[in-house]
This record gives C-alpha cells, structure tokens and sequence, in this order.
C-alpha cells in the first residue's frame, strides 16, 4: 500500500531529519486492511532511527504527538483503528512550546 | 589612520549615548502618554480639551455621524473602514475590545505591534523579562536602546508610539496561577506568546475557568503552530494534550535555535484571529490547526478533535474551578519550570571537575593535555578554545581511538602523563561525556564546570557566548 508518512516538529529528527517519506507497506499476512496500529508498528522498525520513546509510548504515540491522517486529527477517525487507504497521508507532529 | 580611528570612536561614543537618551525619551513619552490615557478615561466623555488626538476608547462618545467614531478615528483606521465586511462595526468592536498578551518576546512582539495600531482598546502585555541583544533578531517590538530594560516598559513604549490612543496596560511580573485569574480576568481575549509547556496548561486552564478565547502561538526552529482554544465550545490546550510531554521533547529556542521570521509569522496570525474573534468577523481558527513549515513554504491547517468530554479542565464533569486552578501545580504536572533557566547538572566527583580559571592556569603553565569539546559540530562552528578537539557527545563513543592518539601524541612530545578535559557550553554534556569517559577507562578525564560560559565570564570576558 503506498503512503505518504510525514513527520513534523521535530519529530523528524528521529528519522535522519527527513521530513516526507513516500512508502509502500506490505499488509500483514491475513490482513485485508492496514490500521494505524498497524502503520505505527511498521514506521517503528523501518523508519524510525533513534529514540524510538521520543515517538512511541506503549502501542499509541507519547503525549505531545498529533496524529493527523489526511490532515484530520485521528482522535476523529479511530485513533489507533483507524483504516488506511491507498495514497493516504499521515502527519505525526510534535507539539511546540516555543516563543 | 589614528584620526579616523579616532573619529570611529567619538561616533560610536555619540551613537550610544545619543541611543541611551532615545530609549529614555521613549520611556518618558510612554509614561505621559499612559497617565494621559488615566486622566481621559476618568472624565464622563473622554474628551480632551484642546481637542486633538482625542482617545474616547473605552467610554461611547456620540460623534453624530451614528456611530462613536471620532474624526481622528475616522481618518486613522480609514483603511479598516473600507472594507465592507469589517467597517465602521467591527471597527468600534475593536475600540471596546480588551486583548492581553501574555509574552513580549518573539511571538509577542510582532501580535503587540499590530494590536496596537489597529486600535484594540485595552491592551495588556506581561512579561518579567529584560531585552537582551540575542533577543533583536526576532523580537522586533524592542529596539538596541532598550537593552537591560524590561521588555513589558519596551513594549508598552512602542506600542504608545504607534498608537497614543489606546489603553496600554503594563504587567511587569511573571504570570502565576496566584494573579492569573486577576489579570486575565480583566480582557476579553487572551494571546498565548509564551515559551514553555507549564505556561501553556496554565494560561489555557485559567482561560477555562474564566470563560476567555485563547489564542495560541508556538515557533521553534523553522516551524510554527497556531489554534484557537476554549472559542465557542470548541476544544482547550488540555483536550488536545491531557497529558503533558516528557521534558526532552520541549525544545527551548535558546537550545535549539530559531529562525526569527518565523515567530513572527505566528505572532501576525495570532493578532488576526485575535481581531477576528474582537470583531466577530471571519472564522477563527477554533478546532483547526495552522502548521507552518517554512523551509518547505507550506501551511497546512488541520481539523483537529473538538472538545473532550472527558477533559480535567472543560469536561463535562469536571469540578476543576478557580480554587483548585490557584493550588495546581504546573511545574509538577510538566516536570518544567514556568521561568525556564538553563539546567544545571551535578553529576560527577569534585576531583573530576575543574574550573574555567584552573584550566586557564593550566594553559599558562604549558601543562600537556588534550581538550575535548563535545558540543555539536555547528556549536565548535561558531566559537571554540583553541587546540580543542570536537568530538560531539551522541559520537564519543565511536572516537574514542582518536582520544587516544591524541594523548598518545602528547605524551610523545613531554614524556609525561598527559590531562584530558572534556568541555561544552554550559557544563551539562562535559559531565556527561566525562562519565562515559570513566566508564570507557579514560578515568583521568574532567569537565571544565560551566562550560565556555563559564570561560567567557570568568577568564575571557571577549570570548563570545551565544
């Protein structure tokens, strides 16, 4: 399934400070769709390069992240159940305190 | 030569005592200004008697043209009033609006700026800090003669010569749940221009409790955020984030940098939804997001969660009230302090510790050793001692063998056993580096304490700090 896997914030920092990863993720086999539980556990092991606690805090993302698919927060869609289409965007981005 | 060198200096000698009296002045005007504002706003109509420049701000002036706006008002916000949406309505919404914004520095100063002279009533500005020079790159409310000065009398004094005829309130303190409720409880709308996380639960909280729209701003490096919160239903800070974020993810402009225009993007939005939720034109940004990545020049605005149900502050049965907003504690809640100073760390034995002004005598002794600088490589770009070496903290590990040759060498050219130091900014990741060191079998290794500020303050006051 291609997607688009964007990270903000600071976030990107966690992925050698690239912003727009264009991906294909493969479904789990007997998986007819991909979740964001799914997707979070993929970007753990294939695009997540250090401090993966600055992004995960148990199967969710830690306080302090938004989870945004297709530019909506996922509090809206599911949250973690929330299924994924072909082209979808997802945006994970770390709130800013700075002035 | 000697004579232009000469003049050089007369001219800089003149430049900055001629600056010294301008920010005086300023200060002098802004105060006359503000007691003249006190005076009107005590007589029934607000009129002044040789006529000019008349402020009737806050008290409803009949002008016999229908509405309350003066000629003088007329002439000035002539602009606004052409537009058809806006006009003479949201205009005079504008003149009775009160807006306090909480922060004068680089969200602040950009929103404060075009509050103040698109005619916002009453404007509050709080801030218990002083303008420093490494403040002027984004803070562009404040100006070099202002350097020392509290940044709240800055402010106030810019504001007041943009616009003599509105109210300029002053709250030279720092905002704590102990006169929050009092202050804010004085303005209709709320400017969140402050830089840290606890700031941000408070002020949102206290806007709860109070009924007031917020309005909130964020930048750290080339990035801003911007929402409204607590506007007509919609959703507050804590709906949004319940539970705080570790300390680490709090990235501190002064740690990390930021580019000054960015700022100040957010702090012109957030005085456009301020004026939007004044004015009841337009639609503020509740439950949307702005994200703006400038490298990349886009802004993207998201549909964000509406308000939650289950929510400590706006819930639905919630019993958190003013009470209990005056005895939380915010610093607790987010492990970080509401006056962000930089952190320091004690974290090694006082032998493997020495200070800038013993590594100096060391230096003047001609004692072998081997500096280690262990600040990022764009940090040791900057400014470094010289004859350091830079291996960056998260890389120590994996240079070790270059550590060693480097002292080999050393010991090479003396024949004795020579020191190893480890250095950094502030005196935080030397402590670090020198526990890794230690562990690693370099058990001779020391920190400098404090780090090149401490250098620059203690032995080289030309060396700069940043």
């Amino acid at each position: 399934m291609q997607l688009t896997v964007e990270f903000g914030g600071g976030l990107e920092l966690l992925c050698s400070s690239v912003k727009i990863h264009n991906v294909n993720v493969e479904l789990p086999k007997g998986v007819e769709k991909l979740t964001m539980k799914d997707l979070l556990a993929w970007i753990c092991t294939n695009l997540i390069k250090e401090r993966p606690e600055m992004f995960m805090k148990g199967d969710s993302v830690r306080p302090g992240v938004l989870a945004l698919v297709n530019d909506c927060d996922w509090e809206l869609t599911g949250q973690l159940d929330t299924t994924l289409e072909e082209k979808d965007v997802v945006v994970f981005i770390s709130t800013l305190h700075g002035g | 030569m000697d004579a232009d060198g000469g003049e050089v200096s007369r001219i800089l000698r003149d430049l900055e005592s001629l600056k010294a009296s301008k920010s005086q002045i300023e200060l002098q005007i802004s105060a006359l200004e503000a007691r003249l504002q006190e005076i009107n706003l005590q007589r029934p109509n607000g009129v002044v008697p040789d006529g000019s420049c008349a402020p009737p701000l806050l008290s409803s002036v009949d002008s016999g043209y229908g509405h309350d706006l003066s000629p003088q008002m007329i002439y000035r916000y002539s602009r606004h009033l052409l537009l058809p949406s806006f006009g003479v309505q949201a205009q005079s919404k504008l003149l009775k609006s009160s807006i306090l914004v909480v922060g004068a520095g680089g969200l602040g100063s950009p929103a404060l700026l075009y509050l103040a002279a698109c005619g916002v009533g009453r404007l509050g500005i709080v801030d218990h800090d002083v303008v420093e020079l490494n403040n002027m790159h984004r803070q562009i409310i404040h100006t070099e003669g202002f350097i020392g000065q509290p940044k709240v009398r800055s402010a106030a004094a810019a504001c007041r010569s943009i616009n003599s005829t509105i109210q300029v309130v002053e709250y030279q303190e720092p905002l704590r749940t102990s006169n929050a409720l009092e202050i804010m409880s004085k303005y209709d709308i709320i400017v969140d221009a402050t830089d840290n996380a606890p700031s941000r639960y408070m002020i949102s909280d206290c806007c709860v409790v109070l009924g007031k729209p917020l309005v909130s701003g964020a930048a750290l490096g080339f990035e801003g955020q911007l929402t409204v919160y607590n506007y007509n239903g919609g959703p507050c800070y804590r709906c949004l984030f319940p539970t705080p974020p570790p300390t680490t993810a709090c990235q501190r402009c002064s740690d990390s940098g930021v580019l000054g225009v960015v700022p100040g993007i957010i702090g012109c939005l957030q005085a456009l939804e301020a004026i939007k939720i004044a004015t009841a034109v337009g639609e503020p940004l509740s439950g949307r997001m702005l994200l703006l990545d400038s490298l990349s020049a886009r802004i993207r605005i998201v549909k964000i969660r509406g308000r939650s149900l289950q929510c400590v502050a706006c819930g639905e049965n919630t019993t958190f009230s003013k009470p209990q907003f005056q005895e939380f504690n915010y610093e607790n809640f987010t492990q970080s302090p509401l006056s962000p100073s930089p952190l320091k760390l004690n974290l090694l034995q006082a032998d493997s510790r020495i200070n800038s002004k013993e590594y100096k005598e060391k230096i003047v002794n001609g004692e072998a050793h081997v500096l280690i600088d262990v600040r990022p490589e764009h940090h040791f770009k900057i400014v470094s001692l010289p004859n350091s070496l830079n291996i960056p903290l998260p890389s120590l590990e994996a240079r070790l063998p270059e550590i060693s040759l480097a002292l080999k060498e050393k010991e090479e050219n003396r024949g004795i056993n020579s020191d190893l130091y480890v250095i950094c900014r502030r005196g935080n990741d030397s402590q670090r580096a020198v526990q890794s060191l230690h562990k690693m079998g370099f058990t001779s290794a020391r920190d400098i304490i404090g780090g090149l500020e401490a250098w620059a303050h203690d032995v080289d006051p030309n060396f700069p700090t940043y």
